[in-house]
């Protein structure tokens, strides 16, 4: 299989950017895209040319880190899927793929398809936690009964994987998924009720102080989300921030 | 020298407790002028940040991935045990400490294994407390379920994703200290080496992955975790960035490497499929409840497979090899890791693997689903059910329990595992090996600890599932904490550690100086191509199955592929900025030392346990055959220049709690 | 977030004013409509019509709610300016190839196009209508009414550009059409009512509103030039 790939190369935060064209021969069907990314690198290293700077690590869709936006979507084409398992059986021989990084003024790119994340991780450090001691001297884990129906939406809220996807994918680059996700994980269990109205309005208040658009519920970001993240968590978060606002003495 | 590993005398059960009560605080107006350098934020190192904060002392936090979040514990599957006997089936903390002795065949230390077992149910108390979104039961209480070698359900879980939840709690616990500034977060930065002076930890050298900056961090103490080493075989299920490199450094800095031949090779992973392969994926060992592996019985069948004349699902039930079941019959497919990964090469080997390659066998759904359909046609009382009825509901069966896994196989080979049978085959997992550290999780430099899977001390020779997390998470939630307290209590007087100190100097010169000859020596050969030559090395020779012969051959070849590395490697772009290419030849020129002293270590342990099997070392029908009598130790290996002339200190283990048997499945 | 005014504190405080404003607006519709009804029934249902007209510009608590009604609209376009304003700076940098096609539907993704659309028109429909009926010398009907019902026949029926009067309005209702379908939901939505029970009764009936209530809008001019 042979294709062309146009792909965005910058060096460097400040640096403009530019998209290159790489022809690719005899791509395998069976390979992953970011196995196909490497045998690119290294024909570029052979050639004593820059290789493509692209994050990744676990290769199995749960680390989050690999971050392409192939074809016009996050991830690439296929639905439930991150970057490194995204296969090149996806492609036709004489495709033209075009590989961009996520796109935001939150993210600053790093090199090429590498962007800065860090604004997930402040959000997060904003209140994404229930603010217990780690002495392990705790209730025992059994004292509170949660309802299955509860811990399991709980759970699959937690399930996010903080790719940023969502972000990449929203017309208006906005983190409303990925910090919902966080909200409804906390919200949903009695361990974090505790402090869930002040959890929400801190997080919020992070979130657009990092420069992310608004939530226009296009619902695209469910759509593209890796691990199927549900758009009723943007509407719990909606929820918890109103009364907490409604609630709160500012 | 004389090893000592302090073990706190008095009875096994009651060593923690007193240990805890006798050892050592460091006053809380103390802690706050005292640094703590944490490198590796996985379970073990983002619970050990979040506590080390919380008691009140300075923490940095060092990562090389872009959020703490991404650490490989995310990973983890299946779950993690915990003796709570929620489920009243006789489980203790002295049946938990059994199990994991035995399941590491006897060459783990008994009381850094109780004290696991001891805080393995505060671990699951402070995750709920956290908000670890654990799986529970209709009553609303928590689940358990049951794992490979043991014959209880201890095992907590969050579908097929224990190890993300557990991370995320231990993350979000590191987040709270961060947003209180108790610890100071360094991501994309990585461990170039630790500064020791006066034979005590002073603190780290860490360049930063984005600017390619070198800085200096003093700390009174550091401790790694950094997990494991298994990509020095290139093809592991380790994320592509971990590496050896801390703990090799550490070595290198005069800390004993132990046991690091002991690698766990996981019997169900997804087989390579080319040489481009750059990873490999495991499906967790819970499969294997359900599923029967074989291989055909007629070697021309299987070649008949191999070239995709015949289906699978065509050969006829007599016509197929159910090799676990034939050769134990006891435990039948839910025998240990070892054993399993074992068996399916000897049958790939004598010519019976089943794709391209022939490094395959088959995990078969087929009867597991034949017999859902059954019990739940039953269930829904449709007498005389079809074959394609009972099938359908047997798949809807099998979909609930293992859907997310047959989702993920789908994904990679795009073939359906409910109507054909998934093809799998061993691939190196985790570490048991790692840096020696004592009691206290000190390795044998002052001030230097040990934690999670970087350290060598709880699994033995072999590792059982669902015991990665636990240990992780004990030793930085409840062990560590406690541990270094007992060092620094000495350390108060030392004030700010000065990082202009000539020890800091000549270890930043030494780190300056290996990254211009990697960035400089311009040679035609790229990093991956002496990552991928060294990995076929270890997998041939110091892989499943290792002999003398094929060690000795080992160690020559990697010593001639070092010598080529330096030679003629070539590292493409600048050393002052982005260059993952530049980070990966560090971790790539350090693996190909510790791959030596692996085999070498392979080579002195002349007998076979856990995952280390020795063919020289084997019963008449091919099991392992561990030497009590001469090798119950514990090899420590003392760095002396290179790998080559490492020195060999024993640390004997004694058992007093448990009777040494041979492991058998049969 | 003292810091902030309480009004439009937040990213989601704006979007709640969003879809407070939107909802208000939709119930607006509705008695809008109610009203231009009449003018289906024709010459004599004029004075019928001229007295809603009448009504609607006299009564005291609608006179309130339609200053509600302005602050509404105004107060719509300006929040969606706003929104629009930082949804743009969110991206600086425009991706080179994007299929948006394939993860959302186009009325969700040109709100404010949509949106700009209706505001040229309701600036241009109340400067026809509303401002003659509220400020401007109109005759009066049979029963001394201000005749709003001709000041419409004329603009539709007879006016030289007739044809383009009625071809502007249909478009603009097209554009609300279009506005309601992703805007009724996504309200609910932005204010947190999403339960997998009632959120798809919720998408049907604003699939039904955003179709119905634009398309009797529509008839009405094109029945009126089509029966001149």
């Amino acid at each position: 299989m042979n294709l062309t790939l146009k792909i965005w190369r910058q060096n460097g935060t400040n640096d403009k950017g530019r998209m290159e064209v790489y022809p690719i021969s005899d791509v395998n069907p069976e390979m992953s895209f970011l196995e196909m990314m490497d045998v690119l690198n290294e024909q570029l290293i052979e050639d004593g040319k820059d290789p493509i700077a692209f994050d990744h690590d676990c290769r199995e869709g749960i680390c989050g880190m690999c971050s392409m936006f192939i074809n016009g979507e996050a991830h690439g084409p296929g639905r439930r899927i991150t970057t490194c398992q995204l296969h090149m059986r996806s492609f036709k021989d004489g495709d033209t793929v075009v590989v961009e990084p996520w796109r935001a003024a939150a993210f600053p790119v790093i090199k090429d398809l590498v962007v800065d994340r860090g604004a997930f991780d402040r959000i997060q450090q904003a209140g994404g936690y229930v603010s217990v001691n780690t002495s392990g001297n705790t209730l025992d884990a059994n004292a509170i009964a949660v309802p299955k129906k509860d811990a399991d939406r709980a759970f699959d809220a937690a399930t996010c994987i903080g790719c940023g996807a969502c972000v990449a994918t929203c017309k208006n680059s906005s983190a409303m998924l990925f910090v919902s996700a966080k909200v409804s994980q906390f919200a949903l269990l009695p361990q974090g009720r505790v402090e869930a109205k002040e959890r929400v309005q801190k997080m919020v208040r992070q979130m657009d102080l990092e420069g992310f658009g608004n939530c226009t519920n296009t619902g695209a970001c469910e759509v593209e989300c890796p691990v199927g993240i549900s758009l009723e968590n943007i509407a719990r978060m909606n929820r918890e921030y109103l009364s907490a606002s409604l609630a709160s003495a500012e | 020298m004389k090893l000592d590993a302090k073990i706190p005398s008095g009875a096994l059960a009651t060593k923690w407790g007193a240990h805890k009560s006798n050892i050592r605080l460091v006053s809380p107006a103390n802690k706050r002028s005292i640094d703590i350098v944490v490198v590796g934020t996985g379970l073990a190192g983002s619970s050990a940040a979040a506590s080390l904060a919380e008691m009140g002392y300075r923490v940095k936090a060092f990562c090389f991935q872009d959020s703490p979040r991404r650490a490989h514990s995310i990973a983890a599957q299946g779950g993690i045990n915990a003796a709570k006997n929620y489920q009243n089936d006789g489980d203790s903390v002295h049946r938990l400490f059994y199990d994991t002795i035995k399941g590491g065949d006897y060459r783990s230390r008994e009381a850094n294994v109780y004290r696991l077992a001891e805080v393995s149910a505060n671990i699951i108390d402070q995750c709920v407390a956290q908000g670890v979104p654990f799986a529970r039961d209709y009553g609303g209480l928590l689940d358990n379920r049951s794992f490979g070698g043991v014959q209880v359900s201890r095992t907590f879980y969050a579908k097929g994703q224990t190890g993300q939840q557990l991370l995320l709690g231990a993350y979000s616990a590191l987040n709270r200290q961060i947003s209180k500034g108790n610890v100071k977060l360094y991501n994309r930065h990585e461990m170039m080496d630790v500064v020791v002076e006066d034979g005590k930890t002073k603190g780290i050298i860490a360049r930063n992955l984005v600017t390619g900056e070198i800085e200096r961090h003093g700390a009174h103490a550091v401790l790694l975790c950094t997990g494991g080493y298994g990509n020095v075989f290139f093809l592991s299920t380790n994320a592509m960035g971990s590496n050896g490199s801390a703990a090799w450094k550490a070595h290198r800095r005069g800390a004993l490497f132990a046991n690091p031949c002991f690698t766990q090779i996981h019997p169900t992973c997804i087989p390579q499929s080319g040489e481009y392969q750059s990873k490999l994926t495991l499906m967790s060992e819970s499969l294997r409840n359900d599923g029967r592996i074989w291989v055909p019985k007629d070697k021309k069948d299987a070649e008949a497979i191999r070239e995709g004349r015949l289906k699978p699902t065509d050969l006829p039930e007599e016509k197929r090899d159910y090799y676990l079941e034939r050769r134990y019959p006891a435990f039948g497919n839910l025998v240990p890791r070892d054993v399993a990964s074992r068996a399916a090469k000897e049958r790939c080997d004598e010519g019976y693997g089943v794709n391209a390659t022939g490094q395959a066998v088959f995990l078969d759904f087929g009867s597991a689903i034949e017999r859902y359909g059954r019990t739940e046609a039953n269930q829904l009382g449709i007498e005389n059910p079809s074959k394609e009825k009972v099938i359908e509901l047997g798949e809807k069966v099998v979909a609930a329990k293992y859907g997310n896994l047959f989702d993920m196989y789908n994904k990679i080979k795009d073939t359906n595992p409910y109507k054909s049978p998934m093809m799998i085959y061993p691939a190196v997992h985790y570490t048991m090996g790692g840096i020696w550290v004592d009691y206290n999780l000190m390795t044998s430099v002052k001030g230097l600890y040990a934690l999670g899977e970087a350290n060598f001390s709880d699994h033995g020779a072999n590792r059982l599932g669902a015991s990665a997390l636990m240990q992780g998470l004990a030793d930085g939630y409840f062990v560590a904490p406690y541990t270094v307290g007992d060092y620094l209590a000495d350390e108060i007087r030392s004030g700010n550690i000065d990082t202009n100190s000539p020890a800091f100097e000549q270890a930043e010169k030494e780190v300056v100086e290996r990254i211009d000859a990697l960035i400089n020596n311009n040679g035609t050969k790229t990093v991956d191509y002496f990552h991928k030559a060294l990995g076929k090395i270890m997998w041939d020779k110091c892989g499943m199955a290792r002999n003398a012969e094929g060690l000795k051959e080992a160690i020559k070849q990697i010593q001639e592929l070092r010598a080529e590395f330096w030679k003629e490697v070539k590292v493409p772009g600048r050393k002052d900025m982005y260059n993952p290419e530049l980070d990966k030849a560090g971790r790539v020129a350090d693996f190909l030392e510790l791959g030596e002293l692996m085999c070498l270590d392979a080579l002195t342990r002349e007998e076979s346990c856990g995952g280390h099997f020795r063919e020289e070392f084997q019963t008449e029908d091919g099991e392992a055959l561990r030497d009590d009598e001469n090798f119950a130790f514990v090899s420590c290996w003392k760095y002396n220049g290179e790998p080559a002339k490492a020195e060999l200190i024993k640390e004997e283990l004694t058992f007093e709690n448990v009777e040494l048997k041979t492991r058998s499945y049969k | 977030m003292a810091t902030k005014s309480a009004l439009l504190g937040s990213s989601l405080t704006k979007k709640y004013w969003m879809a407070l404003t939107g909802l208000f607006l939709s119930v607006f519709l509705i008695v809008h409509l109610a009203g231009n009804l009449v003018l289906l029934g024709g010459k004599e249902m004029a004075e019928n019509f001229n007295a809603y007209a009448e009504f609607m510009t006299t009564f005291p608590i609608i006179k309130i709610t339609s200053y509600l009604l302005y602050f509404s609209i105004l107060f719509h376009a300006f929040d969606g300016i706003l929104l629009t304003i930082q949804n743009r700076k969110a991206r600086p940098v425009k991706y080179h190839y994007e299929k948006p096609s394939a993860n959302s539907n186009w009325a969700s993704r040109n709100m404010a196009f949509l949106g700009t659309i209706m505001l040229f028109f309701i600036v241009g429909h109340m400067a026809t209508f509303w401002w003659r009926m509220k400020f401007g010398e109109l005759p009066l009907d049979a029963a001394g009414r201000k005749d709003l019902y001709t000041v419409v026949e004329v603009y539709f029926t007879t006016a030289s550009t007739a044809l383009l009067h009625v071809l502007i309005y249909v478009v603009a209702m097209i554009a609300i059409a279009f506005h309601l379908l992703h805007g009724f939901q996504s309200s609910f939505q932005t204010l947190g009512v999403n339960h997998p029970k009632y959120t798809p009764l919720i998408k049907k009936i604003g699939v039904g509103f955003a179709v119905v209530i634009p398309a009797l809008f529509a008839i009405i001019p094109v029945y009126m030039y089509l029966n001149q």
